[in-house]
């Protein structure tokens, strides 16, 4: 292995690491706001990459649809929850989110599909049908569930994984896709050749992360979510509701995989069940950061780019193992000192 | 009774299969200071926590003349506010955080109104507005609990033995601060292992034994009440 090979790999981790650094920070925010394990996120990822794939060609892609029938099953459970108390307000707020929105986002994709307008308009009407789906999946399959342990919770994860899998395959069929660049430059930096897209790859993440630093320091909101993360019971008691929560960080996190999938897309190939591996291994940098730690989990995902990424060059056929190998000691590490601090 | 801002009726709270509330009911006015007493055990907690639907109860509850809403949120936004006895603050956030997230129904510029008053009445916590809840001395926690109660504005405020383990001063100044919550229009249910302070600020007592209410009367007569006196308030 030679310097030139090594600057590509450790561009390469780079790269990969960034991203698994995002899709980390939101499954760390997920599980400490509503304790859901966030399995379906590689979900989000493959349908964030795969819409905008299909942007790319002037199509009108299928998840706009999907969208209306989770809003459309997310307002008939509304309905039903109704069934004993009703509120003219409440019901004409909901056909607003359940109905209204995902037809306002049906429609306007209708009609700017087929504009071929710029990249980056294309990668933004991607993440805007994506990220409302995770309001309509914590509506439907989590919010019923608000009380639960952490173990039904994640027994529903994996049921609303293989439930999106499974819609991809139907909506998507089983090829991949891979989408255009949003920007096709690259330029020279010494011996490196560096992409347009791996460098958008890098902005984006910081500026997510500058994003989610000021939402949780600096706004009521985002204090909330950290509130019913550090204690539910008091976040109840000054009148932060469960749903309120619950539903913003399952926005949040789905528009961080929508992002993540349509920087992505452009640079591998994205099949329906793409999505699942990726997430993993923002898992993996989630349990290296002890699915607490922000900070943490994102050097925790460079360092998971990395390894992936020398891995694939010294031992290509071991690289999956090697990756998910990395959480065997911290887990044992974490086991260890889980006694200590059990009084609190 | 019409005009009562909290009507509990026939309360029964179950743990697993062990009832500890058998059937309590209470009723306050507007404006006043009612007070739970009685010995560890008996359910003043468990009272309290089923009046903010903390834990599930049957049995009637109306605020206001009407029925409560549901959940504890709600409850919360139709003015009613619990500082439980194990207070439940935000220990990694700040005390300005969590003052703030006090007021979290509140408007911007009502909560920084009442933010502005509570410094005022606990400049201990201005003080420290900078460090983490969870590092505040015992004190300093139970005003903390109740400044974050009152960012709310709430109209009824239930209180879990607000002088749980304070030096006999700070009692006082925390039950001053509790009285003198009345004139601002705040209604009080107070549970109190002190009480004799309890019963001198109180309108109204509640004596709950083993899960059922023993007496009622005036605050006055209870707290001259021989019997009582013996086994609840202390010889002297
Ligand atoms: N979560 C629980 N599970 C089972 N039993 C409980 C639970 N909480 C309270 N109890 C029991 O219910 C009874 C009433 O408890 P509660 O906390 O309401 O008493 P209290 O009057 O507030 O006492 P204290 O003055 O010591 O605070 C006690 O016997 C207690 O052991
Ligand atoms: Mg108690």
């Amino acid at each position: 292995m030679d310097a030139t090979i090594a600057t590509f790999l450790i561009q390469d981790g780079l790269t990969n690491g960034a991203i698994y650094a995002l899709l980390g920070l939101a499954i760390v925010l997920v599980f400490a706001v509503t304790r859901v394990i966030f399995i379906p996120q590689g979900e989000f990822v493959a349908y964030g990459a795969l819409t905008l794939a299909i942007l790319d060609t002037g199509q009108v892609p299928a998840t706009p649809k999907l969208l209306l029938c989770f809003g459309a099953v997310a307002f008939l459970l509304d309905l039903w929850s109704w069934r004993r108390s009703f509120a003219m307000r409440d019901l004409v707020k909901n056909i607003a989110l359940n109905l209204g929105l995902p037809l306002a986002i049906y429609g306007a994709v209708l009609y700017l599909a087929p504009l071929q307008l710029p990249s980056f308009i294309r990668a933004l009407i991607a993440v805007s049908i994506i990220a409302p789906m995770g309001l309509y999946v914590y509506r439907i399959a989590y919010r019923p569930l608000a009380d639960a342990s952490v173990l039904v919770l994640l027994i529903t994860s994996v049921g609303v994984h293989l439930a999106m899998l499974g819609l991809g395959l139907i909506f998507f069929g089983p090829e991949g896709l891979r989408a255009a660049p949003l920007h096709d430059g690259s330029f020279t930096l010494g011996p490196l050749l560096v992409t347009a897209q791996s460098v958008l790859i890098y902005l984006m993440t910081i500026l997510i992360m500058v994003g989610l630093y000021f939402f949780f320091e600096k706004t009521l909101l985002g204090k909330a979510l950290r509130a019913t993360a550090v204690n539910r019971l008091g976040a109840q008691l000054v009148g932060v509701r469960t749903q309120l929560t619950g539903s913003t960080a399952f926005v949040l996190a789905a528009t961080i995989a929508a992002i993540s999938g349509v920087l992505l897309g452009p640079i591998t190939t994205i099949y329906y069940d793409t999505g699942f591996l990726i997430g993993l291994k923002g898992f993996v940098a989630a349990i290296l950061g002890g699915m607490g730690s922000f900070p943490i989990t994102a050097i925790a995902a460079i360092g998971v780019g990395m390894v992936e990424s020398f891995a694939s060059f010294f031992a290509s056929n071991y690289k999956e193992i090697i990756v998910f190998g990395l959480i065997v000691p911290v887990l044992i590490w974490l086991s260890l000192g889980a006694n200590h601090h059990e009084e609190d | 009774m019409t005009g009562s801002l909290l009507d509990l009726k026939n309360i029964h709270v179950s743990y697993g299969h062990a009832e500890v509330l058998h059937g309590i009911s209470l009723s306050m006015e507007p404006g006043s200071i009612v007070t739970v007493i009685g010995a560890n055990g008996a359910g003043k907690t468990t009272l309290l926590n089923a009046a903010m639907g903390v834990v599930p109860s049957t049995g009637t509850i109306l605020y206001d003349g009407k029925p409560v809403p549901r959940s504890v949120e709600a409850r919360v936004a139709a003015g009613m506010c619990l500082v439980p006895e194990k207070r439940e603050l935000f220990g990694s956030m700040s005390v300005e955080d969590n003052i703030e997230l006090g007021g979290f129904l509140r408007t911007a510029a009502e909560r920084n109104e009442t933010r502005g008053e509570l410094y005022d009445r606990f400049p201990r916590l201005a003080e420290r507005r900078k460090q983490l809840a969870g590092t505040l001395s015992g004190g300093e926690r139970q005003m903390l609990a109740l400044a974050r109660a009152l960012m709310s504005r709430p109209r009824l405020l239930l209180l879990d033995e607000p002088s749980l383990g304070l030096a006999p001063k700070i009692v006082a100044d925390i039950l001053r601060i509790v009285a003198e919550l009345r004139t601002t229009g705040v209604s009080v249910l107070l549970v109190e292992q002190n009480a004799r302070a309890a019963l001198e600020i109180a309108d109204f007592g509640y004596l709950v034994e083993l899960g059922e209410v023993k007496r009622t009367g005036p605050a006055g007569e209870l707290a001259v009440d021989p019997a009582l006196m013996e086994s609840y308030l202390g010889v002297g």
